[in-house]
C-alpha cells in the first residue's frame, strides 16, 4: 500500500453551517450593525431560557398555594401580583392567570394560534405544545389529548380548556394530593410537574418521586431579568 | 378571556374535529432540551431582544409568528416550529424596513464561506470568509 493516505489531521476539515444556523448567524450581524441588538444580550437571554426560568418557579407557586389559603385567595385573584410577590416576573408573564382545578373541573391550556405561553412560571413550551395537533386537538378532543399523556380523568369531570394569547396567559393550579398534609413547601414543589401546570398531567403523589429525575441538579430557580 | 367549553358549543362536536390525532412525540419527558439546536436558541432570543428594544410589540410578534405557523405544510410533531419563528421574524424586519431578505441572503452566504474556510475546531469568524 503505497498510495497517498491522508489522515484525517493531516489536513483540516472544512465547517459546514446549516442554512439556518447561517441566516440566523446573518440576522444577528446586520442587526449589531445597526445597533439594534447587543450581542452579549442575546446570550444573556439564550442562558435566562435554557438554564434558569423553567416549571420549577411554577412549582413554587403552586406549592405556595397549596400551603397557604391567603396566598392561594390572591393568586386566584389577581395571579400577576402573586406570582411576581415570589420574584417572578418578566416578559411573558405580565398578564397571568392561574385557574384551579376542584373536584369536578380540569382545567387544560393551549395556544392555538401560535405558542403564547407563560414563560416566567413554566420556561419556553416542550415541543409538542407547539405541534399542530396539540393546538387543535386541545380544544376539538381534549379527552383524547389527555389520553395520550395517560391520564384518564372521570366522565363527569368537566374540561375546561384555555386558549393563552399574547395578552393573557393561563397557568393551571393543581388540586393538592392526598397525604400530603404533613410536607413543607420545598416538599410539595417537587410532586408539581411541569404537565401538571399546562393540565396535560396530575402532580405526583408522596413517595413516588425522584426529585433528581424530575428537576435537574444544575438547574436554579431564578427569574428573567 | 373566557375559557373554550368543549362540552358545549360547535366546538365540542368531535364529529367536526378535522386534523391529525395528537401523538406525543418521543422523547417529550420534562427534562427534554427546551432547544433541539443552538440557532433556535439563537433566533428565539433575538426576538425577545428586538421586542425589549421596541422594534415591534409583542402581539405584533404573535400575529407574525401565528400567520407563519398557520401556512399549510406545518410539520405535525412541530420540529419546525423554531424555522416558522426565524421566517417570521425575517418577514417582520422586512416590513419595518431593518433588513431585506437579499441583504440577509447575502451575509447568510458569507457565513456559509466563513465555514468552509475556518479549520474544524476553531470558532467560525465572518472574517473567514474569503470573499470578505
Amino acid at each position: 500500500m503505497t498510495h497517498d493516505h491522508h489522515h484525517p489531521h493531516d489536513h483540516p476539515h472544512d465547517n459546514e453551517l446549516d442554512p439556518f444556523a447561517a441566516r440566523v448567524r446573518a440576522l444577528e450581524t446586520i442587526l449589531t450593525e445597526k445597533g439594534l441588538i447587543d450581542p452579549a444580550a442575546v446570550d444573556a437571554i439564550v442562558e435566562t431560557y435554557e438554564h434558569k426560568v423553567g416549571p420549577r418557579n411554577g412549582a413554587r407557586v403552586v406549592a405556595r398555594a397549596w400551603a397557604d389559603p391567603e396566598f392561594s385567595d390572591w393568586l386566584a385573584r389577581d395571579a400577576t401580583a402573586a406570582i411576581a410577590s415570589l420574584g417572578y416576573t418578566g416578559r411573558q408573564g405580565e398578564h397571568m392567570q392561574a385557574v384551579f382545578n376542584t373536584e369536578d373541573t380540569h382545567n387544560l391550556i393551549v395556544c392555538t394560534l401560535c405558542s403564547c405561553y407563560p414563560w416566567t412560571v413554566l420556561g419556553v413550551p416542550p415541543v409538542w405544545y407547539k405541534a399542530p395537533p396539540y393546538r387543535s386537538q386541545a380544544v376539538i378532543n381534549p379527552r383524547g389529548v389527555l389520553a395520550e399523556f395517560g391520564l384518564k380523568l372521570p366522565e363527569t369531570t368537566r374540561i375546561r380548556v384555555w386558549d393563552s394569547t399574547a395578552e393573557l396567559r393561563y397557568m393551571v393550579v393543581p388540586m393538592r394530593p392526598a397525604e400530603t398534609a404533613d410536607l413543607g413547601e420545598e416538599e410539595l414543589a417537587r410532586l408539581v410537574t411541569r404537565d401538571c401546570m399546562i393540565g396535560t398531567g396530575l402532580p405526583l403523589r408522596p413517595g413516588s418521586l425522584s426529585p433528581d429525575v424530575l428537576w435537574p441538579a444544575t438547574g436554579t430557580a431564578g427569574t428573567a431579568p | 378571556m373566557s375559557p373554550r367549553d368543549p362540552g358545549q358549543g360547535a366546538d365540542g362536536d368531535p364529529a367536526a374535529s378535522s386534523g391529525a390525532p395528537f401523538r406525543l412525540p418521543p422523547g417529550s419527558g420534562p427534562n427534554a432540551p427546551v432547544f433541539a439546536e443552538p440557532w433556535q436558541a439563537q433566533v428565539f432570543a433575538l426576538a425577545v431582544a428586538l421586542n425589549e428594544r421596541g422594534l415591534f410589540s409583542w402581539s405584533e410578534w404573535a400575529a407574525e409568528l401565528s400567520a407563519h405557523l398557520a401556512r399549510p405544510g406545518a410539520a405535525e410533531d412541530g420540529g419546525d416550529y423554531y424555522r416558522h419563528w426565524l421566517a417570521a421574524l425575517e418577514a417582520l424586519l422586512a416590513k419595518k424596513g431593518v433588513a431585506e431578505p437579499g441583504s440577509i441572503d447575502a451575509v447568510s452566504a458569507a457565513w456559509q464561506r466563513a465555514a468552509h474556510a475556518t479549520p474544524h475546531g476553531q470558532p467560525i469568524r465572518l472574517e473567514n470568509d474569503p470573499e470578505r
